[in-house]
């Protein structure tokens, strides 16, 4: 590490990346599969409401991306800050 | 050929399979032993991950509890999958870059205490333990259905496997075996899959079928909406009903998500790659890996649901439910394809007996005042029966007389289900529910003879779900093993131990944690699905949380770290004790294990996230008043904060 200011900053863009990553994950499973599902019941995704289906399939797909995504994005980060290994 | 030697042939061909690579693979150092010498590549490590993850619960259990728990069981679809975001997240490239063996060492490490190491030992040991004692029952079961062996033999069978190639193989030969083993389960799950969804929405993909049409009657209703109709005409509760207690959800979900990421068996995993940005991917692949059984797994469930009940109520197939009479005793006995029916009953998974003696099986969910004045008639003739010969008969009879007049108006007056204009119980001539037992786990193990599926899938499913057991039985033994060896024996009684004698002591404890996991899981105590919920319970509540604050707070030091694990520790213990015996003993829990008497409606598998934030917020307030951790562990901390210098994990 060359100076803290530069580890500090690194820090800082990792710790964003977290929590939009976490408010996703919130948002697809306890949001949409659990708390809002009664409110969205009239929304479809084939047979089956939006809230069912978030909760059996829907925010199973959204932690695969959201786990690619996040390592992309790190990866880009360690480079920009000059950690990578 | 008839099934059992398919079955031994499948089987047994896995199994050499198994013992060749834990042969190739086999380790000769403790970096081997303990992380196959960081060297796993991450997509190999993500589908051992995954075997490793996936036990015979995931298996064979959690398609039939999806199946009859309906929307309100989806608590296990996002809380097993959902984990690992937080593992790659907050745990996972942190923990790599540290570069050591195990969880407790890393608690030592940043909170520079061997007495916090300890805790996190006992912490670890009681959480790996339960959950091996669940395995072991898995591997028992399964070997005794499909092997025909009896349950003792069929656990005694699974240990001797699991130890020929965990004790030699270490780490490294435990990783190669899973990557197989991965592949025979998730074939094994996933063939019958196919095959029922193309029979039931004529789609091959079972993730587009659930949520499609249903092809019997030509696809204009949904499946699920025929599912949901056919259950509630038999007076069950709709598939996709909403949850009754939604705070309770929320809180299962959350305990089984920090649960996972808090589990050492699978934490230990990312100590295996070369690289810190591996490990993030590497938590990415095994997810890969888990989804595919995963995202199976709710149209495995609700489609075995509209099989088994449409099995038993022919008419349901392609009409209304009542449209054809129940199926038959004689029916049973005579098709080919019902064979299964027999067979299961066998097993005692399966359990029907004709109450109305009119020849057919009527399974339907059982009013509780039909049960009730069934249990008062049936009182009433014992008492007849068991009467002594000289005794007065005639007040006996009476009352016997009583009590069937009584049940017969319950009869005429209980309409079959909720619907308006629904036919009574009497009108149809059912006097209860005569399909007795209907186990949770017939959904996958029975699943392709239902969907008469040829022999070889049905061999398959039983490598399948041994494959499952031992792989994560592998897992949980060398979590525990390590934690011996490395942390009791090495890191506290005998630092000064050689390499070659930490891998004897290794191997010994890995042994001796296989005889104890044997012993328990021959007589477990209480329900394995009651000591899972332990087991995720404390994850939660303690190591989570002391690995998140050793990684993102520079605050919290040694005191509030070994409080925080020991409040969390006792808190979640003794809530789920209260509700079911302490130490899981029957009828030593204090409290009935229903919603009223959970306290604000919580069961004790939803406890975790409490005892997380009991954890977090009594190990802030006491590092708040004690001090702040030194300079060297300052260092540690900005040190893993950063991913380059990982390299070769230090031999220390």
């Amino acid at each position: 590490m060359a100076d803290k200011s530069s580890a500090n900053a690194y820090w800082a863009a990792n710790i964003k990346v977290i929590v939009i990553s976490l408010i996703i994950w919130f948002a697809c499973s306890f949001g949409l599969g659990i708390l809002l599902r009664p409110a969205l019941s009239g929304i479809h995704i084939g047979g089956a409401d939006i809230g069912f289906w978030f909760a059996q399939n829907g925010s199973i797909y959204v932690f695969l991306i959201l786990i690619f995504v996040y390592a992309k994005v790190m990866n880009g980060i360690d480079r920009a800050h000059g950690v990578e290994e | 050929m008839d099934q059992f030697t398919l079955n031994l042939i499948v089987v047994g061909l896995s199994f050499a399979l198994y013992f060749g690579i834990a042969f190739w693979a086999r380790a000769g150092s403790t970096a081997e032993f303990y992380a196959a010498s960081q060297g796993v590549p991450p997509v190999m490590n993500g589908m051992a991950t995954a075997a490793d993850w996936m036990s015979a619960a995931s298996f064979i259990s959690m398609a039939g509890l999806i199946a009859f728990g309906g929307y309100n069981n989806s608590v296990f679809l996002m809380g097993w999958t959902g984990g690992y975001v937080l593992l790659a997240l907050l745990l996972a490239p942190y923990l790599r870059k540290f570069g050591k063996f195990t969880v407790p060492e890393f608690v030592g490490d940043r909170f520079y205490s061997t007495t916090a190491r300890l805790v996190a030992v006992v912490c670890l040991l009681v959480i790996s333990i339960t959950y091996v004692i669940g395995q072991m029952v898995g591997v028992g079961v399964t070997f005794a259905r499909f092997l025909e062996v009896s349950t003792t033999a069929g656990l005694l069978i699974g240990s001797a496997v699991v130890f020929a190639y965990a004790v030699f193989g270490g780490m490294k030969g435990i990783t190669y075996t899973q990557v197989a083993q991965y592949v025979v389960l998730i074939t094994a799950y996933t063939i019958p899959a196919i095959f029922i969804s193309l029979n039931l929405t004529g789609n091959f993909l079972p993730q587009l079928g659930f949520i499609g049409g249903y092809a019997p009657t030509g696809g204009d209703v949904t499946f699920l909406a025929k599912l949901d109709q056919v259950v509630t005409d038999l007076g069950f509760g709709a598939y996709t009903a909403d949850t009754p207690n939604m705070l309770n959800m929320f809180l299962v979900t959350m305990s089984l998500m920090i649960g996972t990421a808090g589990l050492p068996h699978v934490i230990i995993r990312f100590f295996t790659v070369p690289k810190v940005s591996d490990a993030r991917i590497s938590a990415g692949w095994a997810l890969v890996f888990i989804a595919l059984l995963y995202t199976v797994a709710p149209a495995v469930g609700s489609m075995a649901r509209l099989n088994i009940t449409a099995t038993f109520w022919p008419g349901a197939v392609d009409g209304d439910t009542f449209s054809k009479p129940a199926l038959s005793i004689s029916e049973i006995d005579s098709n080919p394809d019902l064979v299964w029916i027999r067979n299961w009953e066998k097993t005692g998974l399966l359990a029907f007996t004709d109450k109305n003696g009119d020849g057919m099986i009527q399974y339907i969910n059982e009013p509780a005042a039909v049960t009730a004045a069934n249990k008062a008639l049936a009182d009433a003739q014992k008492a007849l029966t068991e009467a002594a010969a000289d005794a007065d008969r005639a007040p006996l009879e009476a009352a016997v007389a009583e009590a069937q007049a009584a049940r017969d108006a319950v009869l005429e007056t209980t309409p079959i289900n909720k619907k308006d204009g629904a036919p009574t119980l009497a009108s149809l001539g059912i006097v209860g529910n005569e399909l007795t037992t209907v186990n949770n786990d017939i959904m996958v193990l029975a699943n392709p003879e239902i969907a008469a599926l040829p022999g070889w899938v049905i061999a398959l499913v039983a490598a399948g779900g041994l494959a499952a057991a031992l792989s994560t039985a592998a897992g949980l033994l060398l979590a525990i093993s390590s934690a011996i060896s490395h942390d009791l024996i090495k890191g506290a009684i005998k630092p000064d131990i050689s390499e070659k004698g930490e891998l004897l002591a290794a191997r010994i404890s890995m042994a001796f944690a296989i005889v104890l996991a044997t012993w328990l899981g021959y007589d477990p105590p209480g329900f394995a699905a009651q000591v899972v919920a332990l087991a995720f319970g404390l994850a939660a509540a303690t190591i989570f949380p002391v690995l998140m604050m050793g990684i993102f707070s520079t605050r919290v030091g040694k005191e509030g770290a070994i409080a925080g694990m020991i409040v969390g520790l006792i808190t979640t213990a003794v809530y789920i004790f209260l509700y079911l015996g302490w130490f899981f003993i029957p009828g030593t829990n204090v409290y009935p294990n229903t919603p009223d008497a959970h306290w604000f409606g919580i069961s004790p598998a939803a406890f975790g996230p409490i005892g997380a934030i009991l954890n977090f917020a009594t190990a802030y307030l006491v590092s708040a008043m004690t001090k702040a951790p030194p300079q060297e562990v300052q260092d540690l901390i900005q040190s893993i904060r950063v991913p380059r210098g990982a390299g070769k994990a230090q031999a220390h």
